[in-house]
């Protein structure tokens, strides 16, 4: 018999081998309790949290506990139904228009995850013979998506517009084109030209769809994302974006002003077959996105606190994968998985908790340590996440 | 372009990635004699889709895992 776990083994090796160095597992962190949203006890030791996504702080927002509350109470724990049949609560309505609002969009699609909008979306849309164009460093549920399709898939070099014009003018007259991008690209935290991006796509008759999941509440003057920053969120046919990042929760969704949106609710496999969010879920977010609306003292602290660690960390020696500060996540490069793991445990015993990530989630086989802030973040907390980082560093040999 | 033109043309674009000088025949694996990466495998596709002027999408690519089929399925798409 073959055994079909026989493929892991490379990867099993390497874990075997990480682990017997000593080094705590920094795949299985178990957050014993979370004690606000930049803090929680993990091994009993109080912990700051900088690798949560949770970018506006909302999970602790009395406003959004007390609609989740309320929903458990009048609606129940869920919904055990999909969308297109007993799952749809007067809060799933209520999240869309919120959705609508927020985005000043017709339509608007909720799934039950993030992952499973851009899976739905993008295999529903792209069909056979049709050709959808993507960027190499586009998210696994983009890729996933692209996969379960019958379009003929596309990628082109990490943002670079020639590249990707150059695919787009070699597809064949009256093939149906898709464009997809990301505004925030999570693994360096580096923006996309959207503008120019976007502009050639349209030359060339290309559908576009931005993933937001990165930047929804903070990035553009009404926490749009960024095409919304720079001035062709109209152009944009599709927005992605999710629930558990900014809007502190789970779920994912599509906004559109396409006139015949409403259709996918009928056609899309992973909105059809799977249960809908929770009530208590539902309405979090939805209360969450409205008051994410009117958050525009959170985003400029979001920022400052993001120009602030960007800052301390190239100042003190550490490589970093932007230049500038041009998102929430400032991604902090390591020489080898083996060093990095070690400076992940350094900063855990530091109290600091940061994302690992490695290949094949990582562009060109990297290691980083992924720090996402959030505006929640005090100043002094920022100043103390430097100064842990720049003991670990020294400990560990990496500056 | 014949194949054998378009086999002269792809051993020249092929040089630069070789950088372990592996001897290259129609039977040569990219993942398991050449060893290459996703990233280069892209660069490389993107050299070849350049400068022949075609499309090898994800789709086409999953079916070439030999140097031979790689030679044959761009004379196929040069039409």
């Amino acid at each position: 018999m073959t055994d079909l776990f026989s493929k892991f083994d490379g990867l099993i090796e390497q874990r075997r081998a990480l682990l017997s160095t000593g080094v705590t597992d920094p795949f299985n962190l178990v957050m014993e309790k979370v004690i606000s949203p930049t803090v929680a006890v993990c091994n009993g030791r109080e912990t700051i949290l900088l690798g949560t996504y949770n970018y506006m702080g909302m999970t602790f927002d009395p406003d959004v506990i007390a609609a989740g509350k309320q929903a458990l109470d009048e609606f129940g724990s869920g919904t055990t139904g999909s969308r297109v049949l007993n799952g749809t609560y007067a809060g799933h309505r209520a999240v869309e228009d919120a959705l609508k609002d927020f985005y000043g969009m017709d339509h608007a699609m909720v799934f039950s995850t993030g992952y499973q909008a851009n899976l739905g979306i993008i295999s529903t849309m792209a069909g056979k013979g049709d050709y959808i164009v993507l960027d190499i460093d586009s998210h696994a549920s983009i890729w996933d998506g692209c996969k379960m399709g019958d379009a003929e898939v596309v990628p082109f070099k990490h943002n670079d517009i020639v590249a990707m014009e150059k695919r787009l003018k070699r597809i064949p007259e009256g093939a149906g084109k898709l464009v997809v991008l990301e505004g925030v690209y999570s693994m360096l935290g580096d923006i996309a030209p959207l503008k120019e991006m976007i502009a050639v796509a349209k030359a060339h008759g290309a559908m576009v769809l931005v993933d937001e999941a990165h930047s929804m509440g903070f990035i553009g003057p009404n926490g749009r994302g960024v095409a919304e920053d720079q001035g062709v969120l109209d152009q944009v046919d599709f927005v992605i974006g999710t629930f558990s990042k900014s809007v502190g929760t789970v779920g994912g969704f599509c906004v559109s002003n396409h006139p015949k949106f409403e259709i996918l609710r009928l056609v899309c496999r992973p909105y059809v077959f799977t249960a809908s969010l929770p009530p208590s879920v539902v309405h979090t977010a939805s209360t969450s996105i409205r008051k994410l609306m009117h958050a525009a003292d959170k985003r400029a602290h979001l920022w400052e606190n993001s120009r602030t660690l960007h800052a301390g960390l190239t100042q003190r020696g550490f490589t970093l994968g932007t230049k500038t500060p041009q998102s929430a996540i400032i991604s902090v490069i390591m020489p080898d998985l083996e060093r990095g793991a070690m400076m992940w445990e350094a900063l855990l015993h530091e109290g600091l908790y940061v994302n690992l990530a490695r290949p094949p989630a990582t562009p060109a086989g990297m290691t980083l340590l992924r720090c996402s802030l959030c505006a929640a973040h005090s100043a002094e907390q920022v100043q103390t996440i430097i100064g842990m980082f720049e003991r670990a560093g020294k400990a560990v040999g990496i500056i | 372009m014949d194949r054998a033109a378009t086999a002269e043309k792809i051993a020249e674009l092929i040089e630069p990635f070789n950088k372990k000088g592996v001897a290259i025949s129609d039977a040569t694996t990219f993942a398991g004699d050449l060893e290459w990466d996703s990233l280069t495998v892209m660069d490389f596709v993107a050299a070849i889709e350049d400068d022949f002027d075609i499309i090898i999408s994800m789709n086409q690519q999953a079916e070439i895992e030999t140097y031979g089929q790689l030679i044959d399925a761009v004379t196929k798409l040069q039409g």
